[in-house]
């Protein structure tokens, strides 16, 4: 088979399991997010705030494809498409932003803290750019543990104005660790342009200020963003220190789910879906040849019902142990305390 | 063997680096030692690869080390003091001690973060308090506050040990101090220890608080009045049977300590025993001001011998 058929194939479907998820996981939410304005309330299945990365999965697909199961990843709280792409149980993580027991955090974290360390995603959070020091520290454990690995790290483009991000970059550079940060730039902080709260060129530009090779990159193109991450993990993995990844996307939905983002001009929107990174995967790879348009139709279909089963376990499942509030908090000091 | 508070560290530190290949120090100038001498030798002997100098970035230092705890690595972190801990709260509030909880339980962060406590002469508002009320309040974290050379040797190598992020907090003008210390002593963390035995007085402390209240028990005792004075060491989990048992036993309670009495940790503890034993309470704290830099209003938040033994005869009736 076609090699660039069969890699095409095969980003196409992490992308199309992502849209999937984070569709059924916005349906399930109506109601439920205690955001701009409106409080949650019992019918929704998904409560609380809900980051959807609806448009930017090309980032996530694309990287995550270079990566292997021993790497780790930190992501954000914009993070369902990366723990996907890096390998995680979709089934776990539905069953987590349900918040039940058979979630991969147990019900403990839902959304904003997916997570499967199984699979080397040490965690989404709830904090822009907590990510990066993380990820530094878990690289430069790989480097004195002389184990061949790498960490990548996802953050957005709102993050590179925390202090955090300068502090991670330098110490990557320091210590020549082997981590490749990602920013996934989706042109927005919240409910605000970032391009209006970044003063320079932005990520790319901070990076190469601080002598760390960057690649800016279309990423909305996955088949772009896989060849930049090839390069650049390739360079991490032979020992040559950090590199960063600038892959600018457009954030498609609010910035939660219930955010209808009113705040932009409907054009800018309008430009950003004629660019679906799922869309623009189909039309390149049926222009290949030897491409059959039944092979995407059969992936979408079975990640539609991939997602189905999920969404059904998720319902049935059971809730967390009240008594589980007191677990894993710590071992010296553990119990119930008032 | 006689040590000072600062060389017990290292020594504890060294017996447990020699006999762990996961331990590693990070923070700014441990090379060299540290910058009381806590990390002396440390360097040379395990390598820099072992003994990170690193940049000033207090919230890279404290997220790595969260990040190198994950990947298997049991990091020792340092801080200089605990006002400079406060750049990187987010990664030891909202990381550090939330990681387990808030992942299921996929993770640990076994991490000892060293932040240096207290007044430091003429020192004044940012090089001088005493925040362990802040991280007692923090669920996830143990806090531990070492009063003599031996503890700051046997709570090191149990905070190590623990598998917990620990707040360790080393109180800045104890570093010289001396006494006996046998390197080999493991502590067990949660356990006060009673320096004096009395029957009228429960006198609870810690840190280097623990000296004036040494001496205004010599005070009370010429005056007839006996007091029991507890060392907490750990201030979380804090020893509940020891200090309860104690004021059931006296009936009277006074804490003492040199953070800021508004809030400060001293109210948990008199609330908890008044609760548990109905005994009489009271606290004794630093007034609610940034510590001052001419003597005159630094003297206004140090908490003296003879303030202790006033406040224990006004307890006391």
């Amino acid at each position: 088979m076609n090699e660039e058929l069969s890699t095409l194939e095969a980003l196409y479907r992490t992308m199309v399991r992502i849209r999937c998820f984070e569709d059924a996981a916005e349906a399930a939410s109506q109601g439920g997010v205690s955001a701009f304005g409106e409080a949650a309330h019992g019918r929704a299945q998904v409560r609380g705030p809900l980051h959807l990365s609806t448009g930017q999965e090309a980032v996530a697909a694309g990287v995550c494809a270079q990566l292997r199961r021993e790497d780790y990843l930190t992501s954000t709280h914009r993070g369902h498409g990366h723990t996907l792409a890096k390998g995680a149980d979709l089934t776990r993580m539905m069953a987590e932003l349900f918040g039940r027991a058979s979630g991969c955090n147990g019900g403990k974290g839902g959304s904003m803290h997916i997570a499967d360390f199984s699979v080397g995603m040490l965690g989404a959070n709830g904090v822009v750019a907590a990510g990066l020091p993380i990820a530094v520290g878990a690289a430069h454990a790989l480097k004195l543990q002389r184990r061949d690995a790498i960490t990548a790290c996802f953050f957005g483009d709102g993050a590179i104005n925390r202090g955090p991000f300068l502090e991670a970059l330098n110490w990557a550079r320091v210590y020549r660790l082997p981590v490749l940060f990602v920013c996934e730039d989706n042109r927005w902080s919240a409910t605000t342009e970032s391009a209006v709260m970044t003063a320079g060129a932005g990520a790319s530009a901070r990076a190469q200020a601080l002598d760390i090779a960057a690649e800016r990159v279309d990423g909305n193109d996955v088949l772009a963003v896989h060849a930049a991450a090839r390069r650049l993990v390739d360079a991490v993995r032979r020992g040559g220190g950090p590199r960063l990844l600038h892959a600018v996307t457009y954030r498609v939905k609010g910035h939660v789910s219930v955010d209808a983002a009113p705040y932009r001009d409907p054009a800018q929107v309008d430009a950003a879906r004629r660019t679906d990174p799922i869309a623009r995967a189909r039309a390149t790879y049926l222009a290949l040849p030897g491409a059959r348009a039944r092979t995407l139709d059969a992936i979408d279909a079975e990640a539609a019902a991939e997602v189905r089963a999920a969404v059904a376990a998720a319902e049935a499942a059971p809730w967390p142990d009240a008594a589980a509030a007191f677990t894993d908090v710590q071992d010296t000091g553990a119990g119930v305390w008032r | 063997m006689r040590m000072s508070y600062a060389q017990a560290a290292a020594a504890a530190l060294a017996l447990e680096m020699q006999a762990r290949a996961d331990i590693v120090v990070l923070g700014e100038d441990v090379g060299r030692g540290g910058i009381f001498g806590q990390y002396a030798g440390l360097q040379q002997r395990f390598g820099a690869e072992r003994v990170i100098d690193t940049p000033i970035s207090e919230a890279a230092i404290l997220g790595a080390g969260v990040g190198m705890a994950l990947a298997g690595l049991t990091p020792v972190v340092e801080m200089r003091v605990v006002d400079f801990a406060l750049c990187g709260m987010d990664e030891l509030v909202n990381q550090a001690a939330k990681n387990r909880f808030m992942f299921g339980g996929q993770g640990r962060v076994p991490m000892v973060v060293r932040m240096p406590i207290g007044i430091w002469d003429a020192s004044a508002a940012q090089h001088s308090q005493s925040l362990e009320a802040w991280f007692a309040h923090l669920p996830g974290v143990v806090v531990v506050a070492p009063a003599t050379p031996q503890d700051n040797a046997s709570l090191l190598r149990a905070a190590l040990a623990c598998g917990d992020p620990v707040v360790y907090l080393e109180h800045k003008t104890l570093w010289a101090t001396t006494g006996e210390v046998d390197d080999g002593e493991i502590a067990t963390l949660g356990r006060a220890r009673v320096r004096r035995r009395g029957t009228q007085l429960t006198l609870v402390s810690w840190s280097r608080q623990l000296i004036a209240c040494k001496e205004a028990c010599d005070a009370l005792g010429a005056a007839g009045i006996a007091v029991e004075l507890i060392d907490l060491a750990t201030l979380w989990p804090w020893d509940r049977e020891t200090v309860l048992e104690s004021c059931a036993r006296t009936g009277a309670l006074l804490v003492v300590h040199e953070a800021v009495q508004v809030a400060g940790f001293g109210a948990e503890i008199a609330a908890s025993a008044a609760e548990a034993t109905g005994c009489r309470v009271r606290r004794l704290g630093a007034p609610r001001i940034p510590v001052g830099y001419a003597p005159v209003l630094e003297a206004q938040s140090r908490i003296g011998a003879a303030d202790i033994a006033a406040a224990a005869r006004a307890l006391l009736g």
